[in-house]
């Protein structure tokens, strides 16, 4: 319960200490806007279009591969602090899970999921 | 006849001098802003606290105020710590490239940071018209608050931690990833084709690096039993894990210390805002105190990831003579002007090296770091 409360309080803080400082800027600083300023800067020159357009991204397949050990990070923590408790019967399942997991990866990086083209 | 001098002689003035007096001021206020600080914290013990402190106390009880001044505090420090950080990374790059760095606020630039500071405050904020409006107001609030959340666990001594989490180090991994969801708000909203490329990067470098980096740190819950940094740190007391597990430790911080850079989109993996081809990368369109906030963020996650480094692999707090909070803070600083010495050293990644590096080098080595560490303990164990 103290740590929702102490992580909601950080939150808050956080977003209260952003805003008002927004706010003390926004009294404090001149405010003159013209349709020239207000343009996307991009890189100095008019931008052609807008940047929402569809385009091929690349990263779609690291995420596929992200997820896979993202989740094995999550698995593998709670193992992490109760292992001890098991002995070398438990590093051998740790270690089958693991190679396990290796073997996908290798699978991955063979069809070519890794490479940048 | 006399022709006249083939090279005019310099002009005594070239109205880039500083005003003697000015300077002179503005060192005397720096002085006394500082002697001002000693004198007040030197006088603080010696206040009547007796009278007040029943009331501190019955306060400072109430759960609700007792998280609000802890979250408080966080943030003054915070703050307070990056003006310090960005004047010592000014003041470390100036020496990296034979410079001065900021030199004419305050003693040798010290003020130069507060005064930049003032200076983004009273900018015209300008939200362009084609971004996208709340993604566009949001993307500091996401980007900065998870930084502070981070804070809550991090121990600066055994008694001055936020919140002694007992599963610190998932909080950390669970938090740390928000981050990214800021910058990719700020790249997409911003509607420029240069944002958008910085905010995908970002987001495709800080999950690949997020792997590597759970790992490494999973390697140090093997080695500990526990996941809380309190412990982790209490549990150095004998020697810090990387000279005691040296075999395991040093492959892992090394893992560790390489993410963490990424993580923190510094070079050699500053691809997210790589000036030369992508102006500033997610940030280009924000200007004034909304620029400053990812600033802000950006110093305060360094030093975030120094202090996490600290904690796991360099015994925390633990130090002889001096106050633990101070041995924290020195480790620290020491770490975070490793960060620094990297960034002004090392020119940048291509973005196939950059994702390459990770999925087939750094994934496949943390994974083997991590069994050689659960072998290592059962080895030392029996």
């Amino acid at each position: 319960m103290n740590a929702y409360l102490t992580a909601a309080m950080f939150t808050i803080t956080g977003f209260a200490f952003i805003a008002s400082t927004l706010l003390i800027s926004r009294i404090l600083r001149p405010s003159a806007p013209n349709p020239d300023k207000l343009e996307t800067y991009e890189c100095g020159p008019l931008p052609v279009g807008d940047a929402w357009r569809q385009f091929n991204l690349h990263y779609y397949l690291f995420a596929l591969v992200f997820v896979v050990f993202d989740v094995e990070a999550a698995f593998l923590y709670p193992w992490a602090v109760a292992f001890k408790l098991e002995g070398p019967y438990a590093v051998a399942e740790m270690l089958i899970f693991v190679a396990l997991l290796l073997a996908g990866w290798a699978y991955a990086w063979k069809r070519g999921a890794l490479e940048w083209e | 006849m006399s022709l006249p001098p083939l090279r005019r002689p310099a002009p005594t003035r070239t109205g880039f001098e500083c005003d003697p007096a000015f300077v002179a001021g503005q060192f005397a206020a720096g002085v006394a802003v500082l002697v001002a600080a000693i004198a007040v914290a030197s006088a603080l013990p010696r206040l009547p606290w007796g009278l007040v402190d029943p009331l501190l106390v019955l306060i400072g009880s109430h759960p609700v105020i007792n998280a609000l001044i802890k979250a408080l505090t966080v943030t003054v420090f915070v703050t307070v710590h990056v003006i310090f950080l960005i004047w010592l990374e000014r003041k470390f790059a100036g020496w990296m490239q034979a410079r001065l760095g900021p030199m004419h606020v305050g003693w040798k630039g010290a003020l130069q940071t507060i005064a930049d500071a003032v200076k983004l405050l009273m900018k015209e904020d300008i939200i362009p018209t084609r971004a996208d409006r709340i993604l566009f107001i949001a993307a500091p609030f996401l980007t900065f608050m998870p930084t502070l959340l981070t804070f809550m666990v991090l121990p600066f001594s055994e008694k001055w931690v936020a919140y002694d989490f007992p599963l610190g180090i998932l909080f950390v991994l669970a938090v740390t990833t928000n981050i990214s969801l800021g910058t990719l708000a700020a790249g997409w909203g911003a509607n420029n084709k240069y944002s958008l490329l910085g905010g995908a990067r970002a987001c495709a470098q800080v999950l690949s690096y997020e792997i590597p980096m759970a790992v490494a740190m999973l390697s140090v819950v093997t080695l500990e039993g526990t996941m809380s940094l309190t412990e982790i740190v209490k549990h150095q007391q004998h020697g810090w894990n990387i000279i005691a597990h040296a075999p395991v430790m040093i492959p892992a911080f090394l893992i560790f210390m390489v993410c963490g850079l990424a993580e923190l989109n510094r070079t050699p993996f500053d691809l997210p805002e790589a000036e030369s081809e992508l102006v500033s990368g997610f940030h280009t369109e924000y200007s004034g105190m909304r620029f400053a906030f990812f600033y802000l963020g950006e110093f305060a996650a360094n030093f975030f990831t120094a202090g996490l480094a600290v904690t796991l692999f360099f015994g925390g707090w633990l130090g002889p003579w001096l106050p633990a909070p101070i041995w924290f803070g020195i480790k620290t600083i020491a770490v975070v002007t490793l960060f620094m010495w990297i960034k002004w050293t090392v020119p940048r990644l291509r973005v196939d090296q950059m994702m390459g590096f990770c999925w087939k080098f750094l994934v496949p080595a943390s994974v083997v770091v991590f069994c050689a560490t659960a072998v290592w303990v059962m080895v030392a164990g029996s």
